[in-house]
């Protein structure tokens, strides 16, 4: 057998943007929340509300993202075929949305029953994408190192969600297991074992492409994923075992491994053949700035156990890694995938290419800019609230209206691939 | 220095003077452009013409797939010939939106046609052609170019 090397299998444009179009709401939802809430939310990372923001970002927003992301992604950069992909996305969407905001509300009302109810919703939702998307990837004929970052990453997605449904039952009926370590073991997961491996695959692929880098270094695409891996499970290991001062020590390695992939990437931007910049590439920026200063902070507790005694301080790495991360990240991917996806579906509907709008005609740059500003600036404010109380209603405000901003530029997306859609449709008619 | 090899290296040629013409036009600078543009889009035709004419018979007869990947190859090339042309015409208007857009689109349609190459079709290429002279040939026309 030959691979197939058309776009043909790619999912209908539907499937991505259903989780594109949904992911931004849970952002404004958190801005929202923090608006409401003010200072006392964010005085550490066990508070009702800064667990709910936690996971409005990270159950909501990255996870709605991610899956979209990767339904779009596996047939084009690994070949791969997402088995019924309309069909799976038709069950999954629902039951991640219920999920997410049954948890978040659960959370938020310390509502046992609330948080129980969430538990199978996630379970199944992520399940099926799991198994759907693992089969995929492991069917193709492709190889390198996208590849098999992806699919450690989907494990991971497994393995964060399995942890957090049992710490849901366990803080529900009230289990007698030790909530703190296995809460530090899941989050390592959520965000090293599944968002930043799944970042590194994605980035593997689209750093050089979208901005004419180098490739990164074979030894480093190669060594970096596993080592991430060694990391998160030695550091899982270490906790379950509860030996604290240990695990705490495979801190260091883990902050070495986020400052090392954002210097890397920071590098080949910086050393780039494409001179103009873009939303997509300015975002990026933002979020190795972000995971760089989040790999120092990680060290300097490391080292200075002593900062670790204020509670923000956690907060504070959250805070670089959710918005600061992740959110730049997605939002940079999403400002270029939406418009090549119109692109590509459009220039299929038989027009000859001339007639199909380019893709700076999709969203308006001007919108994709200033939204970006908005964010950086509700990062910084989102940042310093964590220090300074008095902020945080102004930040979760600027949040939430970045977010707002974010979703409505998708929304525009989806209107021009409408407009454009029917003008061809008229115009194949006519001829 | 396998068949491929040389086609491989120029697609990292060709990303240059991409970025170089797309950057002269950014900045206004539309004589500057207009040479880059002439540059990278005559590269590219060579390019094209290089796996068309070279590559992809000798490829097909070696395996006998004729309609596989090849022919997915050759329809790429069609479309980002159109994607050139309209950067063309952009250009002549001086529409520095319409130059700006098109690139995009043919960059992201270049890059992901090249990885395509680079990752599936290339290496089936060097296993079939191995022991051929189809890499010199190739060779020598994009030195020519
Ligand atoms: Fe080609
Ligand atoms: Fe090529």
């Amino acid at each position: 057998m030959h691979p197939n090397l058309s776009f043909e299998q790619a999912p209908p444009i539907s499937v991505p943007y259903r989780f594109f179009l949904a992911a931004p709401w849970f952002g404004v939802l958190a801005g929202v929340l923090l608006a409401w809430a003010g200072g006392d939310a964010l005085g550490s990372r066990w508070t009702p509300e800064a667990l709910a923001l936690t996971h409005l970002i990270a159950a909501g927003f990255m996870l709605q993202a991610m899956s979209g992301a990767m339904f779009q992604f596996i047939p084009v950069a690994v070949g791969g075929n997402v088995w019924r992909s309309l069909l799976v996305a038709n069950v999954v969407q629902p039951l991640l949305l219920l999920g997410a905001l049954l948890l978040v509300a659960g959370f938020l009302f310390s509502a046992p029953v609330l948080l129980r109810a969430a538990v199978p919703a996630l379970l199944l939702g992520v399940g099926i994408v799991v198994t759907a998307v693992l089969f995929a990837l492991w069917r193709t004929p492709a190889t390198g190192m996208t590849l098999w970052t992806m699919r450690i990453a989907v494990a991971g997605l497994a393995v964060t969600v399995l942890l957090g449904s049992l710490l849901a039952e366990a803080l529900a009926r009230g289990l007698p297991l030790p909530l703190i370590e296995l809460t530090n073991i899941h989050l390592a997961w959520g965000l090293g074992g599944w968002a930043l491996m799944l970042v590194a695959a994605v980035s593997y692929f689209v750093v050089p492409m979208f901005q004419l880098t180098h490739p990164y270094p074979l030894w480093f695409a190669r060594g970096f994923g596993p080592a991430l891996l060694l990391a998160v499970t030695a550091w899982s290991v270490l906790w379950f075992v509860g030996d604290a001062p240990y695990a705490r020590g495979v801190g260091l390695p883990l902050a070495l491994l986020c400052a090392g992939f954002a210097a890397m990437t920071l590098w080949l931007q910086f050393t780039r053949r494409r001179k103009v910049d873009d939303a997509t590439s300015l975002n990026f920026r933002v979020a190795m700035l972000a995971l760089f200063a989040f790999g120092v902070s990680v060290a300097a507790i490391v080292a200075f156990p002593e900062l670790a005694d204020d509670p923000r301080a956690t907060v504070w790495l959250g805070m670089l890694a959710f918005p600061g991360v992740f959110v730049s990240t997605i939002s940079g991917m999403m400002y270029k995938i939406a418009p090549f996806l119109n692109w590509l579906h459009l220039q299929r509907l038989g027009a000859p290419i001339s007639a199909v709008p380019n893709m700076k005609k999709m969203i308006s740059a001007d919108a994709m800019t200033a939204q970006f500003r908005l964010h950086v600036l509700a990062l910084l404010l989102l940042l310093a609230s964590v220090w300074l109380p008095s902020l945080v209603r102004a930040a979760g405000i600027m949040f939430a209206g970045s977010c707002v901003w974010l979703g409505w530029n998708l929304i525009s997306a989806v209107n021009s691939y409408r407009r454009f859609r029917d003008q061809i449709r008229a115009n194949v008619l006519r001829c | 220095m396998s068949t491929t090899q040389p086609l491989f290296q120029h697609h990292k040629h060709c990303d240059e003077i991409f970025a170089d013409a797309e950057a002269a036009c950014a900045n206004g600078d539309w004589v500057a452009g207009a040479t880059a543009f002439a540059d990278f889009a005559g590269q590219l035709e060579t390019h094209f013409k290089s796996e068309e004419e070279v590559l992809f018979p000798a490829f097909e007869s070696a395996t006998g797939m004729v309609s596989g990947p090849t022919e997915v190859m050759r329809g790429e090339h069609r479309q980002m010939r159109e994607l050139l042309a309209q950067m063309k015409q952009a250009l002549d208007e001086r529409d520095g939106d319409g130059f700006g857009g098109t690139a995009e689109t043919l960059l992201i349609m270049m890059q992901q046609h090249n990885m395509k190459e680079e990752n599936i079709l290339y290496p089936m290429c060097d296993n079939a052609l191995g022991a051929s002279d189809v890499g010199a040939t190739i060779a020598q026309r994009l030195a020519g170019a």
